[in-house]
């Protein structure tokens, strides 16, 4: 190959790189260094190595980043367990319907997040349909509220990063051999034991995909706790997202998005190592 | 099969379907509610966001009505469109550069495009800011493209590149061997053939765009979008255009995803007609 040849491939790469780089890559390295100030807003912030904002931004905020841990996590779990079925259903129940439940599945996402999370406050509010629905259901207290509670956040949660669990379980599922089911049957294994033993682990690549793709956005979502969970059931994003903008506690923010970063990064090293990166990229085993 | 097993297998089959069904339901309930209520009727000068006062099409035919929502629509379909066109061309080529070069860097490179899009939104917003605030850069609308571009590259990059391998390589093959020069061939074969995964990777672009408020929230400065319209506003009530605006987007959005859903099949169809070349069964 002639060295012009060569030469393509990053020249194609090139701007793209560099795009990421300098907007993605660079802006961590801020974040750092913003982290390692100390000092006010009103003397300025200025550079001391100030290791200690790590630790302080973590002991400020224990209430909010259990609260994260918790949310997310329930959030993870209930998805899961709604969108394990459909992406099921839609694999191998749907027939001809299967695209128009892709496509249901994703059309959420052609309105606003925040204008989807705003309509959910209409139908959790105190007088709407729903919430005497399950008051007369005794599910919820006679005088008691939907919104503003840690139940209407888990619910927005679920409901808003529901398709990012949906479409990696549909794609895994999809590409599921099964011969391998009808197998385990035909050597005398029950339906459920079938699907234990020899679905369920086939699968764990969507699942744990789907897994991190729902957990990591909900883990750092502040949205939906200030539309529906009122001023007492702050996340982690929400103290960030204050610190920055009203507050303008520089420092002590980017210390804690920055452990957020790094816990983040931690997580999805650990899961590219063992699975590639072949679950973001839509693809199996894209490794060289 | 016992005709027990097979009643059974029926409505475990038919259960499946129907909770499919429900599940999707759930999800297109807000939807539902946001159309609704753009037929909402208020009192005058008292805005809600409900529908107890009858129905009325007042909205729809108001819906640009207000100054400040027309401006940050406007804006925002300005920023849309300029962050669609840049990370749709960048983003296209280094598909490109994945699908059909040898490299060195591979690994990085997927790991640059992997992790933006499993960063939480506020880290990256969070980060840009910081930035911004170091080089004390004035926050507004390049600051906004700025972020738009790079939270769309990973995007686009992943759609383009699932068409790019499914890509008979053959057809480009038969033009180089008709005389076509490469830049012919890549101008009328090539891109021709990527065009419906361009288009979707634009069209994902485009509403990623119109869509952010996280981001958008901490670099726009005093630059206000339609997301940062709306929450600005919800606070004190939300004007019932919004809803009008919402919906419109929607049906916009949806009619041309299922344009390019319904162009790519027909091309598939088109596709499997033609002679299986040899081999291509790999």
């Amino acid at each position: 190959m002639s060295l012009r040849q060569r030469l393509v491939p990053y020249g194609l790469l090139g701007p793209g790189l560099l795009w990421l780089v300098v907007f993605f890559v660079v802006p961590m390295y801020f974040m750092g260094e913003l982290a390692l100030r100390s000092g006010s807003l009103t003397s300025g912030y200025t550079f001391d190595w100030a290791w200690s904002n790590f630790p302080d931004s973590l002991s400020g905020h224990t209430e909010q980043i259990g609260r994260s841990f918790l949310f997310a996590g329930t959030a993870t779990i209930l998805a899961l367990l709604i969108a394990y079925p459909l992406a099921y259903a839609i694999a191998f129940r749907a027939g001809r319907y299967r695209s128009l439940l892709l496509f249901a599945v994703i059309a959420p996402f052609f309105t606003t997040y925040l204008i989807r999370t705003i309509a959910w406050k209409t139908i959790l509010s105190d007088s709407s349909p729903l919430v005497s629905v399950l008051q007369t259901l005794a599910l919820v207290p006679p005088d008691g509220r939907v919104l503003a509670t840690s139940g209407a956040v888990i619910a927005g949660l679920t409901y808003n990063f529901l398709p990012f669990m949906v479409l990696p379980l549909y794609a895994n599922l999809e590409r599921l051999d099964l011969r391998l089911v009808e197998a385990a049957k035909d050597l005398y294994s029950s339906s459920r034991q079938a699907f234990v033993r020899v679905t369920l682990p086939l699968t764990m690549p969507g699942i744990v995909a789907g897994v991190l793709l729902t957990f990591i956005p909900a883990f750092g979502d502040y949205i939906n706790a200030q539309i529906l969970g009122g001023t007492q059931q702050a996340m982690v994003g929400n103290v960030i997202q204050s610190l920055y903008l009203n507050q303008r506690n520089y420092p002590e923010a980017a210390a804690l998005s920055f452990l957020m970063m790094a816990l983040i990064l931690v997580v999805v090293s650990v899961y590219i190592r063992f699975a590639g990166t072949g679950a973001f990229m839509g693809s199996e085993g894209e490794e060289d | 099969m016992t005709p027990a097993g097979r009643s059974w297998g029926w409505l475990r089959h038919n259960a499946l379907l129907i909770y499919a069904g429900l599940a999707v339901a759930y999800m297109l309930i807000p939807i539902v509610v946001i159309a609704v209520f753009s037929f909402g009727a208020t009192p005058k000068g008292k805005l809600t966001f409900g529908l107890d006062n009858g129905f009325t099409l007042e909205y729809w035919r108001t819906a640009f009505s207000l100054p400040e929502l027309n401006e940050a629509l406007s804006t925002s379909l300005r920023l849309a469109t300029f962050s669609t066109a840049i990370s749709t061309a960048i983003g296209t080529l280094m598909a490109i550069a994945l699908v059909r070069h040898q490299f060195h860097g591979r690994r990085l490179t997927n790991l640059l495009i992997v992790i933006p899009m499993a960063t939480p939104e506020v880290v990256i917003g969070a980060s840009l800011l910081s930035m911004f605030i170091y080089l004390t850069f004035a926050l507004g609308f390049t600051t906004l493209l700025i972020a738009h571009v790079m939270f769309s590259i990973s995007f686009v990059v992943v759609v383009v590149r699932s068409r790019l391998i499914g890509f008979d390589r053959n057809l480009e093959e038969a033009a180089a061997d008709l005389g076509a020069t490469p830049l012919a061939t890549f101008r009328t074969v090539t891109l021709p053939l990527l065009a419906p995964g361009i288009v979707a990777a634009g069209l994902l672009a485009f509403a990623l765009s119109i869509d952010d408020f996280v981001i958008s929230n901490f670099n726009s400065g005093t630059t206000v979008t339609f997301p940062l319209y709306v929450y600005g506003v919800s606070l004190r009530g939300i004007p019932v255009q919004v809803n009008v605006l919402a919906t419109m987007l929607f049906a916009v959005t949806a009619i041309a995803a299922s344009l390019v859903l319904w162009q790519q099949r027909r091309a598939e169809r088109m596709a499997a007609v033609r002679p299986e070349p040899a081999g291509a069964a790999a």
